[in-house]
């Protein structure tokens, strides 16, 4: 099979799985979840303020259409309008997905080649204390709580110290720095941890293979066989699961987002949320689900490019 | 298939986690974790959590050693009532994923063709959807409250270890192990529960104690977003009730919380890695 029919076929396996995602969404929100005009309506609603409301919201509509609309707007990208704040929703969610982008882009950038660079320092010395030290702070930095991190360092290096911005975001291009510096401190103290452990084993992996104990035999320096041979066969791996975090960057982190004020797409989805705004949330979730299938999509055709072992 | 282990299982653990300092830590930690959540769900414990006893946020003192919060109660109390809250949340979270990934990992991986496809679909639709949305979306739809939670957290987390065993099952209905089993006319149940299932024993345990962290964690998020646990204190609410409290100096309540749910987590991520490495037959060759 040739690269061609492979993508192609993949294309069509992704169908069943969108609209899965698009019943799934459907069945929470329309038929779990009761009816949505009472809720934004309150209890004191009067039966015609219901009745024009669920005609607005083209609710009044029998399950099927509403259905039929839904896997409609999946194809033409129309959600349609915010309840709450009557904007359409695709041209927020560009807006603020690309504040989430600038905000965790960098972190996620210094994040990886940190890691990387610690974990071989931590594969170079396996098994010896530097290495058990490593894997201990890296397994401390995982064990705090998100919510622990943001107090403590909003408290004591934007309070106490008075180093960076408490909270808030600025728009227009140097603006906005100096309000995601912090943030972005606390993302990568989020990820490092968890990215270390995942790189020293994927690097521990490749250590212990055959073709790496012939590089040694043939005596080929540690440093040279670590960098030369090891890190290469191992940068598939890395790369193929540095892509599938991609699409998540623009979903930002929802809390540190609305903690600190930034108006990026985590923050849009919780006010969505706590105004019951179920066309954003829909959205939402739907067009993540479809990035996230195609950049799984994307990273399985790079994997089997970079790696001539896999078939096709 | 050759047997891995001479000495019993259960004996290398014990071992493992006696001869590391670190180790012998984490489980303590562990043991009296779980003792003190028995001892508040029995009532021994802070039960009276709810009661003013001081002043509104005295700071510790010999009295009350972890002080008071705004309405005098005691921290010591609440983070003892929030001990039981977060172990039952790990517990009835890591179950009902397990229980749920388990099944369906093995049904799918043993029996293949129209079940696996179904399985395969249905995970990777549930992967699809960001996880903080999908447990966002159910915790709307099914109340506040702390089943609400159970549910939602349990329902998003079985994925990964569907995926994983349905992976291995895959690997291990072909082995000559089975063949046999087949060949001397034992019942697919049988085959499943005495033959199968003390092999991928080792990953439904290091599973469970990892989405037992997390689980433990993502309760701080809900409580963060309001969808927390209401009538009873858990971290997850003393921390986030530590926004306003911080900057005015009150330190306490947000510091013995965030304590206590990073030894509980941190004791459950070394005791994973310590299972990991005594379980999985692979890292032995190594």
């Amino acid at each position: 099979m040739d690269l061609k029919t492979y993508i192609l076929r993949r294309l069509l396996h992704t169908i069943p799985i969108i609209i899965g995602i698009a019943t799934l969404i459907f069945f929470i929100f329309n038929i779990v979840g009761g009816d949505p005009a009472l809720t934004l309506l309150g209890k004191y609603a009067k039966a015609k303020q219901i009745a024009s409301l669920r005609h607005e919201m083209g609710l009044d509509k029998s399950l099927f259409l509403q259905y039929i609309d839904l896997l409609k707007s999946i194809f033409t990208f129309d959600f349609g309008k915010s309840w709450h704040t009557k904007q359409n929703i695709i041209t927020s969610l560009k807006e603020s997905g690309w504040i989430s982008f600038t905000l965790s882009f960098p972190p996620f950038i210094i994040s990886c080649a940190l890691s990387i660079i610690i974990a071989m320092v931590s594969a170079f010395y396996r098994g010896q204390f530097l290495d058990k030290t490593l894997v201990l702070i890296s397994i401390i930095l995982m064990s705090i709580s998100i919510l622990s991190y943001i107090l403590l360092f909003q408290w004591f290096f934007a309070f106490k110290l008075d180093w960076f911005e408490i909270a808030g975001y600025d728009k227009g291009f140097p603006n906005f720095i100096s309000y995601i510096l912090l943030p972005g401190i606390i993302i990568i103290f989020l990820s490092i941890g968890s990215d270390i452990r995942l790189y020293r084993t994927i690097l521990l992996d490749e250590i212990n293979q055959d073709y790496i104990r012939t590089a040694r035999a043939k005596g080929l320096s540690e440093v040279s066989v670590l960098f030369k041979h090891v890190l290469k066969n191992a940068m598939i791996p890395i790369v193929t699961n540095l892509i599938t975090q991609l699409p998540f960057l623009f979903l930002g982190s929802l809390l540190i987002e609305n903690f600190f004020a930034i108006p990026g797409l985590g923050n849009f989805i919780v006010t969505a949320i706590n105004t019951s705004d179920f066309p954003v949330i829909k959205a939402v979730t739907i067009l993540s689900a479809i990035v996230f299938v195609l950049f799984n999509l994307l990273t399985d055709i790079i994997y089997t490019i970079l790696d001539p072992r896999v078939k096709l | 298939m050759q047997h891995p282990y001479k000495t019993p299982l259960w004996k290398i653990f014990l071992r493992n986690i006696l001869t590391s300092k670190i180790n012998i830590f984490a489980l303590s930690i562990v043991c009296i974790s779980c003792l003190i959540a028995l001892c508040a769900a029995t009532g021994i414990l802070a039960n009276q959590w709810d009661v003013s006893i001081s002043d509104s946020h005295t700071p510790p003192s010999l009295q009350h050693i972890c002080g008071t919060d705004i309405l005098g109660r005691s921290v010591l109390d609440k983070l003892i009532k929030g001990t039981e809250v977060a172990m039952s949340t790990g517990f009835f979270v890591a179950t009902l994923s397990i229980i749920i990934g388990v099944v369906l990992g093995v049904l799918a991986g043993y029996f293949g063709g129209i079940v696996d496809t179904c399985v395969v679909w249905l995970y990777s639709t549930i992967t699809s959807i960001p996880n903080i949305m999908l447990l966002l979306s159910l915790t709307f739809i099914l109340g506040k409250g702390i089943v609400a939670i159970y549910i939602s957290l349990g329902v998003t987390m079985w994925v990964g270890i569907c995926r994983l065993i349905r992976g291995e099952v895959i690997k291990h209905k072909n082995r000559e192990y089975i063949l046999a089993a087949s060949a001397i006319g034992a019942s697919h149940f049988r085959k499943l529960w005495y033959h199968l299932l003390p092999n991928i024993w080792h990953i439904i345990i290091i599973q469970f104690a990892l989405i037992f962290q997390v689980a433990i964690k993502s309760e701080v998020m809900l409580s963060y977003l309001g969808l927390g646990i209401q009538n009873s204190p858990s971290w997850g609410t003393m921390i986030d009730e530590a926004k306003t409290e911080l900057i005015r100096g009150i330190w306490w309540p947000f510091t013995f919380a965030t304590l206590a749910m990073f030894l509980i987590v941190l004791a459950f991520n070394l005791l994973s890695d310590t299972l990991r490495d005594t379980l999985d037959p692979k890292l032995k060759k190594k």
